[in-house]
């Protein structure tokens, strides 16, 4: 389902990304970890194109992210060919980036309406159900700034769904919770997991991973250092790195 | 014992409010000289029969007409290439970019009477205007007062909005536009379904402002022959030398459409507020502030 090979990304003269390696099976679900400024989220923002990567390249479905192969030349996609390959993926936000100016039905149905030219009916119809799934039925005429972070969380979740996406991206989507609101957000996180969704989840949230995670890749210093089953990752890290930020963390 | 639990009791105490003399006192020079003004103007050289009789003659009204027109018009070129050269010059194209700068740079930068002049004497560098040997138009023809005034006017105001428009799209959140990327949204369906919408609760106040101040420059045209209000009343007052009545006459009616004015940019702030609480949707209407 993804694919990574040698990605590389440089802001100025900092190297972010050195090399990143990665390969995960549809219905699959990633962990990365990692200490802060390791490049988890940025590596996760290249799936999606919002970074475009300056060496290596990201294969999504079968399909080379963020450019054209002609030969041995890699041209970049333009703006319309974006937006249509970032519809593979939906990502989920660590400050939930609900649209302001919409109500939690209408940003739902933005994407669906305006990009994919579905019926404002239809659409209405699923979001509903989404918001239902997530118990949030009742707040669907709500602004963004009249709901608790854990429920703009929940529909910006299920805004990303509504796209009908192959793989979804979170990207620290907890970090920015109050903590007595960061379950009912794994919750949901949790029961997409089970439906069968591949998702590779950039989180600080060790547990979530070890009980939710297929494969837990640790990151340090913008490579992958260590990827294994979570008890084997979490449990005996091989790598004096990983053993390091998991002995930090737990402490 | 008594004494002290006489010195915690509070029930026999009362809260005076605090006196403002400095206020009083300000406010009775204010209206004794707002009182000296009145009776100047009322016992002045001035028929207040003539501004009754002219409030409401067919010239002025059509000049209020024109005045209005004008306004909309030149307005609705303004926020057009306002909003036009705003998004270029955010463009990551060099080109665009450039363009815009250069636009907001000139005619910022050269008086708006001087504009008016030379779109209205354009037929000086351009004879003719077209297509050359398909349609060809004489400049005289096509500049009239109101063409002219139109191009000044707006062209004008485009720049000071494109700068409006800017700082708007600066204030949205730049999660917003990675949020709508990430749903598949283009660059352009970006800007005008999420960003621009935002835009619109920092950008709707000083524009507001700037409709306002649109109404009095449209008496600069007066200069070029276009019959608004102000130059109606001038055209009045050479014939019949009643120069302060047909003044006041015109002053009222400017001041009667910017209150009007006001009132409508407190209900699109509020309409446009949405989504950011209540509070900034309850400021009162900014009422008769506007400076030129």
């Amino acid at each position: 389902m993804v694919v990574a090979v040698d990605v590389h990304k440089h802001f100025g003269n900092f190297a972010a990304l050195k090399g990143v390696a990665l390969e995960m099976a549809e219905g699959e679900v990633l962990c990365i970890i990692g200490p802060s400024g390791s490049g988890k989220s940025t590596f996760l923002r290249c799936i999606n194109q919002l970074e475009r990567v300056d060496r290596g390249a990201i294969w999504v479905n079968g399909e080379l992210i963020g450019f054209r192969r002609e030969g041995d030349a890699l041209h970049e996609l333009s703006d319309v060919e974006l937006a249509r390959q970032r519809l593979l993926c939906g990502m989920v936000f660590q400050r939930f980036n609900l649209f302001h100016h919409q109500t939690a039905l209408q940003n739902i149905i933005e994407g669906p309406v305006t990009v994919q030219r579905r019926s404002r009916a239809e659409a209405e119809e699923e979001a509903m159900t989404l918001l239902a799934r997530v118990g949030l039925a009742d707040k669907c005429n709500a602004y963004p700034i009249e709901l608790s972070g854990g429920q703009q969380q929940r529909v910006a979740i299920m805004r990303a769904l509504a796209m009908h996406p192959k793989l979804m991206l979170f990207d620290e989507p907890t970090s920015a919770l109050d903590p007595e609101l960061v379950s009912e957000v794994l919750n949901v996180m949790r029961d997409l997991a089970s439906s069968g969704m591949t998702m590779i989840v950039v989180t600080h949230e060790l547990g979530f991973a070890r009980e939710v995670a297929h494969r837990v890749a640790f990151m340090d210093e913008g490579r992958v250092v260590e990827s294994g089953a979570p008890n084997e990752v979490l449990g005996t890290p091989q790598h004096p790195r990983t053993r390091e930020f998991i002995a930090a963390v737990l402490s | 014992m008594s004494e002290a639990s006489n010195e915690f009791s509070t029930a026999h105490l009362r809260h005076v409010q605090r006196r403002y003399y400095g206020r009083w006192l300000a406010a009775t020079l204010i209206l004794a000289a707002f009182a000296f003004v009145v009776h100047a103007f009322a016992t002045g050289q001035i028929a207040w029969k003539v501004v009754g009789q002219f409030f409401t003659a067919k010239a002025i009204l059509i000049g209020l007409e024109n005045t209005i027109i004008m306004t909309i018009c030149a307005m609705a070129l303004g926020i057009v290439l306002g909003v036009l050269f705003a998004v270029m010059y955010m463009s990551p194209n060099p080109v665009l970019k450039n363009v815009a700068r250069f636009y907001v740079w000139f005619f910022r930068g050269t008086p708006l009477l001087l504009q008016l002049l030379l779109w209205f004497n354009l037929a000086l560098i351009f004879p003719v205007i077209g297509i050359p040997g398909v349609l060809e138009v004489r400049t005289v023809d096509l500049i009239t007062p109101f063409v002219a005034t139109l191009l000044g006017l707006g062209i004008n105001q485009g720049a000071y909005t494109a700068e409006v428009v800017r700082s708007g799209i600066l204030s949205v959140d730049k999660g917003q536009t990675e949020a709508a990327k990430s749903i598949g949204m283009t660059r352009l369906v970006t800007l005008r379904r999420i960003v621009l919408p935002q835009a619109m609760r920092v950008i709707i106040p000083p524009v507001g402002n700037e409709v306002i101040s649109m109404v009095k420059l449209t008496s600069v045209a007066s200069v070029i022959q276009y019959s608004e209000i102000l130059r109606n009343a001038q055209t009045i007052y050479y014939a019949n030398a009643r120069v302060m009545e047909l003044l006041i006459v015109a002053a009222i009616w400017y001041l009667a459409v910017v209150t009007v004015l006001s009132f409508g940019q407190y209900f699109l702030e509020r309409r446009f507020a949405r989504g950011h609480g209540d509070r900034q949707a309850r400021v009162a209407p900014t009422a008769v502030e506007a400076g030129a």
